[in-house]
């Protein structure tokens, strides 16, 4: 038996976007145990809730990630707007749910991009980045940001999408759709993705389930957990089931992603078509005083957001849980005993957003 | 199960013309609601410092003793607040982004010209408590 050494994988490397560090004991080849550290981008942003008014944190709960900002915002607005006993008006619960999905297909499609990218498929990273742009430019077009939105707001949304627009929006769509099937066919089909991912970096169901896994990891190993079912903003009044693969493999947790994507896109046409005419938000009266955790299923799975108030303009507390953190357990458990090349590709399965998760 | 799935669109793509802009020939794509950078006119500001107060970066100082109004752009997060706020809409958000710099170039510092208008004076009422004959 040959001898066990220890590889660091990152907090630099090549496929890893933001920083995260793993102890990789090897033997020869194979990974036996992945030991991960975190901390490297933490940057205190729970403290700035008690130096910030709480209808100007929103700017900062948003800037937690790049990527899910407008459910960061949402979260939070809606932990507040709980707190308070806000009623919102429905066209601001319609209209979050829409930037919900546009911002739920940016982030996947990045993901894809990366995916493809680390298995070395570059012209399909381009391909998905290309489609990714479609969604950027309607964000910037209604929202005027491209990957940090702005417009959630405590009581409702900043600004309103006319009816005109929404129409362009929703028939863009058809033709979003269709390069999309397209893109969906070669992440679905193409033997040299197929060889790369199927079968590598299994979690059990059970594994998935008691470990905690949340988002697509979970989905991709057939536990059907998708918190949108629980009707938070308008996704009540929308047809909607999760998306569920039962493998557990790389190939399942990317297929999972990959049909959200489409699912996003008929949740759009399902709200822009049910959208009601009215206000856009309610002026909140007095201060948050109380506490309360708020759920939301970001891209990558679970997001809490806990606050507490105390009567006054200032929050005494806010803590926010990011499905990274739960999905580390998981990843390390997939990482005992695959081989090191693909260690890579089983990081990335999990969609790590560290800057998220360190907050 | 299948081999070449992306040939078709790896074919199209380069008979198609390029999919990105040959920025800066060609001027980045903008909205009217893009946020580029914020600008001020130092003509209407009153400084009633409410944009200092809400900046959510700590950007904008507002002295009002020396009437000045100054932006850090390197802290400033573009969030559209201060905009906002601003209760006479003297501050307003551009679609182009600030230049890109090389080393820090020190906070922006607008003197603000607005003069107060002076009041008309008050009518002093008439010694008969209004009433003319």
């Amino acid at each position: 038996m040959s001898r066990r050494i220890i590889v660091p994988f990152g907090p630099q490397h090549p496929v890893l976007p933001e920083p995260i560090h793993l102890d990789l004991v090897l033997q020869d080849e194979r990974v036996v145990e992945a030991i991960p550290s975190i901390g490297y981008v933490h940057r205190g942003l729970e403290t700035l809730v008690a130096k910030r008014e709480f209808p100007e944190y929103v700017y900062i709960a948003e800037r937690t990630c790049g990527i899910c900002s407008f459910i960061h915002g949402m979260t939070y607005c809606q932990a507040v707007e709980q707190v308070m006993n806000l009623e919102v008006p429905d066209r601001a619960l319609f209209l979050r749910t829409i930037w919900s999905e546009y911002s739920r297909m940016h982030s996947h499609l990045l993901w894809l991009g990366l995916f493809a990218d680390a298995l070395g498929f570059e012209n399909l990273f381009m391909a998905s980045w290309k489609l990714r742009e479609f969604v950027l430019d309607v964000l910037e077009e209604t929202t005027g940001g491209r990957v940090i939105q702005g417009s959630c707001k405590v009581g409702g949304v900043r600004r309103d999408i006319p009816g005109e627009t929404l129409d362009r929006m929703v028939s863009d769509l058809s033709c979003f759709e269709r390069d999309l099937k397209e893109l969906a066919h070669v992440f679905l089909r193409d033997e040299s993705i197929i060889a790369r991912t199927r079968g590598v970096g299994v979690l059990s169901r059970d594994d998935a389930y008691y470990m905690g896994a949340m988002g697509p990891t979970a989905r991709g190993s057939g536990v059907a957990i998708d918190l949108r079912e629980t009707g938070y903003a308008a996704y009540g009044k929308m047809n909607f089931r999760p998306v569920v693969e039962m493998d557990g493999d790389c190939y399942s947790r990317c297929a999972v992603r990959m049909k959200e994507v489409i699912a996003s896109v008929d949740l759009i046409r399902q709200a822009a078509g049910k959208i009601p005419e009215g206000e856009i938000e309610v002026k909140p009266k007095g201060n948050p005083d109380g506490e309360c955790f708020s759920r939301a299923e970001q891209p990558r799975g679970e997001l809490v957001h806990y606050i507490k108030g105390d009567g006054s303009r200032h929050l005494v507390r806010s803590r926010i849980r990011t499905p990274t953190l739960t999905n580390l357990p998981p990843l390390v458990k997939m990482l005992g005993g695959c081989e090191l090349a693909d260690v890579p590709v089983i990081v990335l399965s999990i969609d790590p957003c560290i800057g998220c998760m360190e907050r | 199960m299948a081999f070449f799935e992306m040939a078709k669109t790896a074919i199209l793509t380069t008979l198609k013309r390029p999919s990105t802009r040959r920025y800066p020939a060609v001027p980045a794509k903008v909205t009217p609601l893009s946020r580029g950078k914020v600008v001020i006119d130092p003509a209407r500001c009153i400084s009633c410092g409410m944009c200092m107060k809400k900046c959510p970066s700590g950007a904008i100082c507002v002295v009002k003793d020396e009437k000045t109004w100054s932006i850090d752009r390197l802290k400033c997060v573009v969030c559209n607040c201060c905009v906002d706020v601003c209760p006479v809409h003297c501050l307003t958000m551009e679609t182009g982004y600030s230049p890109s710099m090389t080393r820090h170039q020190g906070v922006e510092v607008i003197p603000i010209t607005y003069v107060k208008p002076e009041r008309p004076p008050r009518k002093e009422p008439d010694e008969k408590g209004g009433q003319d004959s």
